[in-house]
């Protein structure tokens, strides 16, 4: 079971980052890598069941919470050309 | 007995979870334009980590044995149940703002410029396409414009 869904989220890994090496935008290689990211965290959990060692469940938790901080970074850098700027206003939302 | 269950539930949730990720793969790379192959990534995405967390929590806790192990995939499904949608708003707000343009069925994009769709991300009406807000929308939208860049000179 483990096995064919690791080889499921491998081959939906590399249509993935075949759209992220093709995107015709920044949107679509964004796009593509955040859910790389996403197939990335399945892998490490479903890979950690196994081979019998759930711990690497740790490391897929990591990873979700970084995946996301990571998209919103470079998006907010897309929109502001520097994620530390403060234009953000209320108004915006 | 139980086992056989047990086995046969997470084998079909497995199942379905890997082919609503491919199904989406699939979208990713065949779709026309970016807000459809967002549409296909970020549903699929949360759909197919709900699904094989089902069964991976399923795994966990009777053949494994360990509440941990489920503790913690229920912690990457919640993650992901916030974080997944929230970057793909995010992603479709900023596309807008940069002036991607939508693409309608009949393959024409159905707005009229780029700057379009940058006032249409600044403005607030949801049914802006309906037409009867659209004048009031980019009214709007083009106040935001020019409040946001008089405030924006310093940086």
């Amino acid at each position: 079971m483990f096995i064919a869904a690791t080889i499921a989220i491998l081959v939906t890994m590399a249509l993935t980052l075949a759209r992220a090496l093709l995107g015709p935008t920044l949107f679509d290689r964004l796009l593509a890598v955040n859910s790389f990211g996403t197939k990335t965290v399945l892998l490490i959990s479903v890979y950690g069941f196994m081979t019998d060692r759930p711990d690497f469940l740790d490391i897929a938790l990591v990873y979700s919470l970084i995946n996301f901080l990571g998209t919103i970074a470079v998006l907010k850098f897309f929109e502001f050309d520097d994620p530390g700027s403060e234009t953000y206003q209320e108004d915006d939302f | 007995m139980i086992d056989w269950i047990v086995w046969a539930i997470s084998w079909i949730l497995m199942l379905i979870g890997c082919v609503f990720i491919v199904s989406g793969a699939v979208g990713l790379i065949r779709m026309p334009d970016l807000y459809t192959r967002l549409h296909a990534a970020s549903l699929t995405d949360t759909g197919g980590t709900i699904i094989i967390s089902l069964a991976l929590i399923l795994q966990s806790v009777f053949v494994f044995g360990s509440a941990m192990a489920a503790i913690k995939v229920m912690l990457i499904l919640f993650f992901t149940l916030f974080t997944a949608p929230t970057a793909s708003h995010a992603l479709a707000k900023t596309a807008l703002l940069c002036g991607q343009v939508p693409v309608g069925t009949d393959g024409k994009p159905i707005l009229d410029s780029p700057e379009e769709a940058t006032l249409l991300a600044r403005s607030r009406p949801a049914d802006y396409r309906s037409g009867q807000d659209a004048e009031q929308a980019k009214a709007e939208g083009r106040a935001r414009q020019a409040r946001r860049d008089r405030k924006g000179d310093g940086h």
